[in-house]
């Protein structure tokens, strides 16, 4: 390590990671007033002097029987951002709530600028300059900026005074890092990128030198990730540090100057990022070697049964029940033997789309048939004309979670007279049937009678997808597939879904990360405030275009061009 | 001129009626502004009122009665919350338990001592909270309008009633303008933004159900040592549902809950005076049957209109959204 603090410039540029790059370098003519790094400054000074900004040492921790933690050491130094990868439940999480208090670990010690500190709970974090953004934002929503900002640091037993001061420091940070954001607003107004710029806000107000950001991308634009990545740029330019957990290699090769890997607990790894690869963060997260892009052959569609689609769906509209129109006169085909994907941010008409297509959701007009058939809104029937729904939420809506694995595998199909007699249900039978299909997936523990919630993420997914493909359907809808789902298991998944279309079977995809969309769909629709902008041949498609298509501009139409 | 007469009684008693219902509401209030539902505010307002009576009678104080019903109730209300909070027990359940609790052990104790058949003994005017004359009332008396709208509305009632209203304004301000009542408004929202924030979320919510307790305990103690002169079994008679029904109403904020209160206050006056008020001699069996059961529909009311504005018909009640939801520390 001869450079413990690498600047953004002479970094290799891979070819993927190249735009990112260099939106973060051209971050300074973006921001003015932005000044020169203290880590800058001090480089050429000796660097030893200056401790690791965080520094864990031996960390270990246990909940039950789950060893969360296995003697984690891990220096982060000043002014540098660095990332951390690691699959679900690789303990990347369990560290961080450590080091910010909401955990106590059974052994091991936290070092923060070569001072040992006990922490214990988040204000102690607070107080030792760490600011942790999290992945599913701590705010109060029917709160405005200002009222979030100040909690819990009002500083005097009445907030007019903190309010005001508020003000004026929120002022201030959204000159130094590109954080504008309306202080008077109700948090519930603002989109998802602006509350998470709250969040930053409420970690600086609170002085934070060491900022934490867990899985931040999860949820925005590209254009919004670009936007993040440009603050967190401004942010280390200022000196502060920053954490990033992610799963997205992408995007730790654009912004982190070095990453640590855990895997089952444990660090297996830490690289400088610019003398590593995707590739071999990934081989390193899973323990073996990943196929990244899945491959897959050119899709064939129409070729087992020409004519028609599988899925035609003509002018559907659904109003939801607060009258607000989700979904705006779409029409498209899913032919048999094609992957149709659906990009979009979140809560642009897919959710309302897909439920409608399944029959869970009455639209308000419009047609879904199933391979020609009658059209027929029910959910029932349409699972009878072999539609099968891998939904998203599959806490909620794919599987009971108090339920044993083998009760979550029949529903939908419990009165199958293969699973049930008049009146009882055949426990052996479905039984039997729920570890066939644990065996066919390979879900992990194969334990049929384990309850639902047991299960990780990846192995729940799985299940509902084995439930669902197992019934041979004719067309599958299948909707956030790998959200949560660990890299060994996305990939299993996404080979299912290939093997799928490959049988000639129609499948409709509805994803938010683009880069599934992208390596699995054959045809991509983009979505945007529940109209279909525009439609992309998977082979043309690049993350610039579909970014933008995301948020509603098609640049490819004439009065874009004019 | 006896119209008006009979309007400015029927308000004076209005506010009479209504204000342990503020009590009551205001203490429900915050309990569930901070995440804590309290469907005991009943069973709080009875043991409050029990106490106030037992504790008047042997000591001849009022002060010591309402000093005992705030005790009892705040104990109560830590129950709720030793349940809720620090067990995580399910809010509903924990509140049912208590309102069945109160009421059995009200009737039980007071007939162990009193054996008057649940009630406490018949208190003398000292040790009860009696009306106050306001400065100017009996010289502004003949002053038409105002005069008579201070002498005859506002003055006249007892000390209890005037702290009742002014908790309005003031809870208003905690809840708006302070440290705390930012605080407790982030804990029944979003208590992970609070916890986050390095707060106690359960020590939030105590202080919650201890005020919560403590407004009960005033609210008991004027339906006993107040507006009567001793307890009386199930002496609440649904008044903490009905606070509970203006909580929802005024969508849990400080002064349309007021207003609520001070409705479904009138509705009560009103049924109160129309009964037996109608001179049905010669009236047909029907006609007969309508007014005597008038002030019952009226009593109804408070209850038919919350369910109409719950089913969504008179705009929309937002519950403060971790309402109900014990506070668990997510991994």
């Amino acid at each position: 390590m001869s450079n413990p603090l690498p600047l953004w410039g002479g970094v290799g540029e891979g070819a993927g990671e190249f735009r990112l790059r260099r939106m973060v370098q051209d971050a300074p003519d973006l921001i003015p007033g932005v000044k020169h790094t203290p880590a800058q400054a001090a480089l050429g000074e000796g660097v030893d002097v200056i401790p690791p900004a965080i520094e864990l040492r031996h960390i270990d921790k246990r909940f039950g029987a789950v060893h969360a933690n296995r003697d984690v050491s891990l220096a982060v130094q000043a002014g540098t951002i660095h990332g951390i990868v690691g699959e679900n439940g690789a303990g990347k999480s369990t560290l961080m709530s450590i080091l910010y208090g909401f955990y106590q670990a059974d052994r091991g010690e936290v070092l923060i600028r070569g001072v040992k500190k006990t922490i214990a709970r988040p204000v102690q974090a607070i107080a030792a300059g760490i600011g942790m953004v999290f992945q599913h934002f701590k705010l109060v929503e029917p709160f405005t900026v200002l009222e979030n900002i100040v909690l819990g640091v009002e500083g005097g037993k009445l907030i007019a005074r903190a309010l005001a001061h508020a003000r004026g420091e929120l002022a201030r940070l959204a000159r130094d890092y590109a954080l504008e954001v309306d202080p008077d607003a109700v948090v519930a107004t603002l989109s998802v990128g602006l509350q998470q710029r709250v969040e930053i806000l409420k970690a600086l107000y609170r002085g934070a030198e060491i900022l934490i950001l867990d899985e931040p991308t999860s949820v925005l634009t590209p254009q919004e990730a670009d936007h993040l990545f440009r603050i967190l740029g401004a942010l280390k330019r200022q000196g502060k540090t920053v954490i990033l957990i992610t799963h997205k290699l992408r995007e730790i090769m654009a912004i982190t100057d070095r990453v640590t890997v855990m895997r089952r607990g444990e660090v297996v790894a830490e690289r400088e990022t610019r003398a590593t690869t995707q590739e071999e963060l990934a081989e390193l997260m899973v323990g073996r070697k990943v196929l990244l892009q899945v491959s897959k052959g050119a899709a064939r569609p129409g070729a087992a049964r020409p004519g028609a689609g599988r899925l035609a769906v003509e002018d559907l509209s659904v109003v939801d029940a607060s009258g607000v129109e989700r979904v705006k006169n779409v029409s498209f085909t899913v032919r048999a033997g094609e992957i149709v994907g659906i990009a979009g941010v979140a809560g642009n008409g897919q959710s309302e789309l897909m439920e409608a297509i399944a029959g869970i959701r009455r639209a308000a007009k419009g047609t879904v048939r199933i391979s020609g058939g009658a059209a027929h809104g029910n959910a029932r029937d349409l699972r009878r004309q072999g539609l099968a729904h891998v939904p998203e939420d599959r806490r909620r809506m794919g599987l009971v979670t108090a339920f044993a694995a083998h009760e979550s595998a029949i529903l939908g199909y419990h009165d199958d007279p293969a699973f049930t007699g008049p009146i009882l249900l055949d426990r052996r039978a479905i039984v039997a049937h729920c570890a066939a299909q644990m065996r066919d997936f390979d879900v992990r523990p194969p334990d049929p009678h384990l309850a639902s919630e047991s299960f990780s993420g990846g192995n729940q997914q799985k299940m509902v997808l084995a439930r669902e493909i197992g019934r041979d359907p004719e067309v599958l809808l299948v909707g956030q597939p790998t959200r949560g789902v660990d890299i060994g298991a996305i990939e299993y998944i996404h080979r299912r879904l290939i093997a799928l279309r490959d049988a000639g079977k129609a499948v409709l995809l509805i994803s938010v990360e683009l880069d599934e969309i992208m390596s699995l769909a054959d045809r991509i629709l983009v979505m945007f405030d529940g109209r279909i902008v525009g439609e992309v041949q998977a082979d043309k498609a690049d993350e610039r275009l579909l970014g933008l298509m995301m948020a509603g501009i098609d640049p490819r139409t004439p009065r874009e061009a004019a | 001129m006896e119209a008006l007469t009979y309007f400015a009684l029927l308000l004076d008693a209005t506010l009479r009626v209504s204000a342990p219902l503020v009590l009551a509401a205001l203490a429900g209030l915050f309990s569930e502004r901070a995440g804590v539902f309290d469907i005991s505010l009943e069973g709080k307002m009875l043991v409050g009122a029990f106490a106030a009576g037992v504790a008047a009678h042997y000591a001849g104080s009022m002060w010591v009665g309402l000093g005992a019903a705030i005790l009892v109730s705040v104990a109560f209300g830590l129950l709720h919350g030793f349940a809720c909070i620090t067990h995580r027990g399910n809010q509903i359940v924990s509140g049912l338990a208590i309102n069945i609790l109160a009421a059995g052990l009200t009737i039980l104790l007071g007939v162990t001592f009193f054996r008057q058949g649940g009630r406490t003994p018949q208190l003398p005017t000292e040790a009860r909270f009696t009306p106050i004359t306001l400065p100017g009332a009996e010289a502004l008396k003949d002053v038409p309008v105002l005069g008579a709208l201070w002498s005859e509305l506002i003055s006249g009632h007892n000390i209890l009633v005037y702290f009742a209203y002014a908790a309005v304004p003031l809870a208003a301000f905690v809840l708006y303008r302070t440290r705390f009542g930012l605080r407790l408004r982030a804990v029944g929202e979003n208590p992970e933004a609070v916890d986050t924030a390095g707060l106690s979320v359960e020590g939030l919510r105590y202080q919650a159900v201890i005020i919560c307790g403590v407004l009960c305990g005033i609210a008991g103690a004027y339906l006993s040592i107040a507006q009567s002169a001793g307890f009386i079994k199930d002496m609440t008679a649904g008044k903490g549902f009905i606070a509970l029904a203006a909580l929802i109403f005024g969508k849990w904020k400080p002064v349309p809950t007021l207003l609520a209160c001070l409705l479904f206050g009138f509705l009560e006056a009103t049924a109160a005076r129309i009964q037996g008020a109608f001179d049905l001699t010669g009236a047909s069996d029907a006609v007969r049957r309508a007014a005597e059961a008038l002030p019952f529909v009226i009593e109804a009311l408070p209850y038919i209109l919350v369910v109409l504005l719950l089913a969504g018909f008179v705009g929309t009640a937002t519950a403060p959204k971790a309402g109900g939801i014990p506070y668990v520390k997510e991994r």
